[in-house]
């Protein structure tokens, strides 16, 4: 693919708002992960929480008011995200900015609420409750843009785990089809019963804190983000420093719902074709953004996947020890771990898991370390046998 | 502008039973019959995911297994769009109900079904297709999403890419807040080259409403109440003479026109 400029990169989650207070967490190594308080869970599972999410959204925008959505507007705010959308809209025009959401959940916190609420004579919802505005999956996108005033096309992507992954290769494919010039993409997903009885029911929900590839993980923690990029065309000559979506690689297991084919082949496909998208080798690549949920099957498919293709020594990690699996905006944690690796060169370590597990690479980095990194490929997998990778980097 | 091909329809709603047996009614030559969707089970399906499949999952294979049959196309070769208004109402009704209960003890099998791209999931492993697939929304406006995707990875494709929309009624007490009239499904394929099979010919580019009624009420109820039927006025088009200009909704102040040509 022609690279494209990610001209501007926000990130809200348990370690905090903005990419410094990210980078900082990074740098010390510290896991935002806690007991969870959020859901009376039967074990003692961990999770990232998002602190300060009380406050409704304020008019015009109140029938919007929902967790998920006041998640995406701590997003907008942090890293100067809207200044950056509204240059963009005063540069190519509002109707040449496209709008790409990507979630699991949505808002369906407040159905569970309503659930609570219902009429005990007729069953019905309570009286204002907003379907469109919060439960549904569309109900971001059509925050966003009304809160951003774009009217360019628009949807929100849900394919579980790699939703906002996949909005990379969305946005090349829409600027590539002449359809915007410019791409608001990303996404947010925060707690709701669904998620943690869901997971918990699977039997996949760690006891303690997850452990990324450790020889004693037990599942997933659980944790909410939400994160935003701006893609615009890049310029000829990018500034040496300039962020570029360099390649993206979308496949399908066919295996299974909810469990990842144990060899990891999907997922190696996914990763081969954003390396020819960016036309590059695997050696090119410096650092890899694991997806690594600390689940015992998809952990180690993933380590084979990655070694199948890369090798047993390019540094790689997952950042699920420091925020928990964000589920839906997975892909947008894994794209601002990438530009603070590329910015401060620097690899980031794995919270949590203290002994790698026998048989997995030595390329996984627990400490996070100084190292030079001008590529670094993502992974995200979802469920449905999603698998998305995509390339951060420098100019070629 | 986006040129495509349109090489083959599924088509599945009340009284449309298949593309070949709707085409004298949306071609205005037959009189629109009502009766209640009719989803055959899905064949493509192992008996023991047949089993698990939610409602929205059969809905979905059905006009993709139609829309692949005598396509002389292996749906194992062709990336996948899904776009639908929401997931599967009657599992996620059956979830909000157990977490608003004493134990919230949700089941696996519907927990994974709940996912909004469920029917990427069963599709792929049904097909086999280790292509990518992916799954939209746009509320109402969620057939145009996911032509305006299926049709920016046709372009980005050397093959096929197919378009798979679909809506399911919601069960009480959810169908307050989101009325959708009865079971309707549409499936596209779709390629930027012309293929010996190809229906039309379509541009498709943005524009702003208001989007084309159906030339038959009956058809333009069930466009107005079901937002995969929002794809109609296509169909029509396609169905009567292969040409024609109209405007597909989409969202408030935006909608697609498409320009339906002989291929």
């Amino acid at each position: 693919m022609k690279p494209l400029f990610v001209s501007s990169l926000s990130l809200v989650s348990a370690l905090g708002d903005g990419q410094d207070a990210t980078w900082t967490a990074l740098r010390e190594g510290r896991s935002a992960l806690a007991p969870c308080t959020f859901a009376p869970l039967p074990i003692d599972a961990w999770a990232g929480e998002v602190q300060g999410l009380d406050e409704p959204l304020p008019a015009p925008f109140t029938a919007f008011d929902c967790r998920n959505n006041r998640l995406a507007e701590r997003a907008l705010a942090a890293d100067d995200f809207e200044h950056a959308v509204r240059r963009a809209v005063a540069q190519y025009g509002a109707a040449r900015v496209g709008l790409f959401t990507g979630t699991s959940t949505s808002g369906i916190l407040q159905s569970e609420q309503a659930y609570h609420r219902l009429d005990p004579q007729t069953g019905a919802l309570p009286a204002g409750f907003a379907y469109a505005e919060t439960h549904n999956t569309y109900a971001l996108g059509r925050f966003l843009r009304a809160r951003l005033g774009l009217k360019g096309p628009s949807f929100t992507l849900s394919t579980a785990c790699a939703a906002t992954a996949k909005l990379f290769a969305v946005a090349t494919r829409m600027i590539e089809a002449g359809l915007c010039d410019a791409a608001v993409i990303g996404g947010a997903d925060s707690f709701c019963g669904t998620t943690l009885f869901g997971f918990h029911a699977l039997g996949v929900m760690a006891q303690g804190p997850c452990r990324p590839f450790d020889a004693a993980r037990n599942g997933i923690s659980i944790g909410e983000a939400a994160g935003f990029a701006l893609l615009e065309r890049a310029p000829d000559k990018p500034a040496p420093e300039a962020l570029l979506l360099r390649g993206t690689g979308e496949s399908a297991d066919a295996h299974h719902m909810s469990s990842p084919d144990p060899q990891g082949t999907g997922a190696a496909t996914a990763m081969r074709q954003a390396l020819a998208d960016a036309g590059c080798e695997p050696a090119a690549i410096d650092y890899i953004n694991l997806h690594g949920t600390a689940t015992l099957v998809g952990d180690s498919a993933e380590d084979k996947a990655v070694t199948s293709l890369f090798g047993p020594d390019t540094p790689r990690s997952s950042a699920k020890g420091f925020t928990g699996h964000t589920l839906g905006a997975a892909g947008m944690v894994g794209a601002a771990l990438a530009a603070l690796a590329l910015r401060h060169g620097f690899v980031p370590g794995s919270p949590h898991t203290n002994r790698l597990d026998t048989g997995f690479a030595p390329g996984h980095v627990l400490a996070g370390r100084p190292a030079p990194v001008r590529l670094v490929m993502c992974n995200a997998f979802g469920f449905g046998g999603v698998n998305c990778s995509f390339i951060l980097g420098r100019q070629p | 502008m986006m040129r495509l091909f349109l090489n083959a329809i599924g088509l599945r709603g009340p009284g449309l039973e298949g593309w070949a047996a709707s085409v004298p009614v949306l071609a205005g030559h037959a009189p629109y019959q009502s009766a209640a969707t009719i989803v055959p089970p899905p064949a493509l399906l192992p008996a023991n995911e047949r089993r698990r499949a939610p409602q929205i999952v059969k809905l979905a294979l059905c006009v993709g297994a139609e829309a692949f049959e005598g396509a002389g196309v292996a749906p194992a070769d062709c990336p996948s769009v899904f776009t639908s208004s929401g997931g599967d109402g009657e599992t996620i009704h059956n979830i909000l109900s157990t977490l608003a209960g004493p134990t919230r003890e949700l089941s696996p099998t519907r927990f994974h079904n709940s996912v909004h791209n469920v029917a990427a999931g069963y599709w792929s492993i049904a097909t086999g297709a280790k292509t990518p697939a992916t799954s939209l929304c746009a509320h109402d406006g969620s057939f145009a999403a996911g032509l305006l995707e299926a049709g920016a990875q046709a372009l980005a494709a050397s093959g096929n890419v197919v378009l798979i929309a679909y809506d399911l009624p919601y069960p009480p007490p959810l169908d307050a807040v989101r009325p959708i009239s009865a079971p309707f499904a549409v499936a596209l394929l779709l390629s930027s080259a012309p293929t010996p099979r190809s229906l039309a010919r379509l541009e498709i580019g943005l524009t702003a409403p208001p989007p084309s009624p159906c030339a038959t009420p009956e058809l333009e109820a069930l466009r107005q109440t079901i937002p995969a039927a929002r794809a109609l006025p296509l169909l029509e088009a396609v169905a009567k003479t292969g040409t024609g200009s109209i405007t597909l909704d989409y969202l408030d102040d935006l909608a697609l026109a498409v320009q339906v040509t002989p291929p």
